[in-house]
């Protein structure tokens, strides 16, 4: 059985659907990225993954446990990294710390917490005020906030969508380093399509909303360790690159009108491997 | 600096024009009527009845000299009255603040409380406290803790709904953090909800620090016995119209000090976001 299951999830606002029809598993350790176009209920997805909203239908199992409220087993790392403006670094951590162990003393809080402030590169910056960093120290904090009551799994609400290209270059290295010293089992929205392919094992496509449905999953091939400085020599890159950026261009909204079949179970494909795979969805139009 | 400078030239300046006129209009009117010089050597410069500024200084610098003294009931120092007021001020506003804190975090949380209560604050709001006045005499039974009660009801207000609109505005986000931190009710509250809410809290209370005091003047003069605004009715009494303005000033000095002190502890609890 997968460490996560999300079985025919749908959410309605009144009679307008959002999505429906949600499928999709996680192995324990895999970093699973999700890509669509805004209003598609990425955010949704992921706050009923979180416990933080309820889906209409469906359900999420967690390590054999049904998903029925926000958790200390999962950590989210927001998309306005919603750090407490009356904290300074530190306390914005041993606040998220002391909930995981209420029984720590003052002096294993603070190790803690700084083996977390260090691993994130915050050394030095422990006692200032979220208002005095920038957008990028900022994220990290909510990076290290997260990691730090060691969840089972990781939620990340588009979280460097707001940085610039290059402290966005930096952050997702040292995640990427993160992940795979501990082997943290993440879900990641992302708008951004080379940032998929750089962190993720397996890319999950979303078409448009409303009624929005997981169209297909991108299976990564690309051998691990992934590097972003030559991750783009690697003869699958664009191969996967291109499918991608093509199904968001041009397929995701090809499902709403009927023009491409809402798949029953998502096709799992590798275009990395092969050009096949594409043949493959271009089949399923009606 | 130089522009701090520059407005405290025009500051002295305005004052000192200020007390010039006051100073000119108060002059005594030497003999002018009729012209007849041994009248006027008579009865001499006619003083006016408004005391000049350097009347009041006067008497301010003897309030100032021993402003603790009390020679019973009906002459006691500006200090002793000024203390009166304050300790008035500072027990119905801190008995308003224990209510109206807790209640407003109440309201702020359930929509449910907000909207069942809110006609009742909506009708009782715009009450002047001092309406209150005979109906605190009567069932209270003691002009003292019918001031207090005055005060209890007039800073009530700004505080509850500071507090409630505090509460309710708490950005999502942190509330969504302490939800998948599992964090107890007791510490949301304390932890996350206070610390989001203190700055509009304290705006509430500086508010309402401030209404006490325009208001216990007020309901002084109508229950008498102590206080500064039962000094300065009874300096009306008395026709003491330097004192008058003695007591005045006093109140604006204090006034000022307690918005001052309120304004710091506002700054303490702000946070840039």
């Amino acid at each position: 059985m997968s460490f996560l299951q999300v079985q025919g999830l749908a959410k309605r606002f009144n009679d307008a659907k959002v999505f429906e029809g949600i499928d999709f598993e996680m192995e324990r350790g895999e970093f699973v990225c999700i890509i669509g176009h805004s209003g598609c209920g990425k955010t949704t997805i992921l706050n009923v993954l979180a416990g933080l909203d309820r889906a209409s239908e469906g359900v999420v199992v967690m390590d054999g446990r049904e998903v029925a409220g926000p958790s200390l087993e999962r950590g989210v790392v927001f998309q306005g990294h919603a750090l407490m403006p009356w904290l300074s670094v530190l306390g914005n951590i041993a606040f998220a710390v002391r909930s995981r162990w209420p029984h720590w003393n003052r002096i294993q809080v603070q190790t803690h917490c700084q083996k977390f402030i260090d691993m994130v590169g915050l050394t030095g910056a422990e006692h200032k005020k979220p208002a005095e960093l920038s957008g990028g120290m900022k994220q990290r904090v909510g990076i290290a906030r997260a990691f730090a009551i060691q969840p089972k799994m990781l939620l990340l609400d588009e979280p460097f969508g707001a940085l610039d290209a290059l402290t966005r270059g930096t952050i997702q290295d040292e995640l990427l380093r993160i992940c795979a010293a501990t082997h943290q089992t993440v879900f990641m929205i992302t708008h951004d399509v080379d940032e998929a392919i750089l962190l993720a094992e397996r890319i999950v496509l979303m078409s448009n909303g409303p009624n929005a449905c997981i169209a297909e999953i991108v299976e990564n091939t690309i051998a691990k360790p992934r590097e972003r400085h030559s991750i783009h020599h690697d003869e699958q890159y664009y191969r996967i690159r291109n499918h991608l950026v093509d199904f968001l261009v041009n397929r995701s909204k090809l499902y709403q009108s009927g023009e491409l079949r809402r798949p029953a179970q998502p096709p799992h494909v590798r275009p990395g491997l092969h050009e096949a795979a594409l043949a493959k969805i271009v089949n399923l139009r009606t | 600096m130089r522009q701090g400078l520059l407005a405290a030239v025009i500051s002295a300046l305005l004052m000192a024009l200020g007390v010039g006129v006051w100073h000119l209009a108060t002059l005594p009117k030497g003999g002018a009527a009729g012209g007849d010089s041994e009248y006027a050597k008579l009865v001499g410069a006619q003083k006016s009845a408004f005391p000049t500024p350097a009347d009041v200084g006067q008497k301010l610098a003897g309030h100032l000299r021993d402003p603790f003294y009390d020679r019973g009931p009906n002459d006691k120092g500006i200090g002793v009255q000024l203390a009166y007021s304050i300790g008035r001020v500072l027990l119905g506003f801190g008995l308003a603040g224990a209510l109206a804190v807790p209640l407003g975090f109440l309201i702020g949380m359930s929509p449910v409380v907000y909207r069942a209560l809110d006609p009742f604050i909506q009708v009782l709001k715009p009450i002047s406290p001092l309406a209150w006045m005979p109906l605190a005499l009567f069932t209270l039974k003691d002009s003292n803790v019918s001031a207090v009660f005055v005060i209890f009801v007039c800073s009530i207000w700004p505080m509850l709904i500071n507090t409630a609109f505090g509460v309710a505005s708490v950005r999502r986000d942190w509330l969504n953090v302490a939800r998948t931190l599992e964090v107890s009710p007791l510490r949301k509250a304390f932890a996350v909800v206070l610390p989001a809410a203190a700055p509009t809290i304290m705006t509430g209370m500086r508010i309402s620090i401030g209404i006490a005091w325009l208001v216990i003047v007020a309901a002084e003069m109508l229950v008498g016995g102590t206080g500064i605004g039962y000094f300065v009715w009874n300096e009306w009494n008395n026709l003491s119209i330097a004192n008058i303005l003695s007591g005045i000033l006093a109140i604006g000095l204090v006034g000022m000090l307690l918005d001052f002190l309120f304004a710091r502890l506002q700054k303490a609890v702000t946070y840039v976001e």
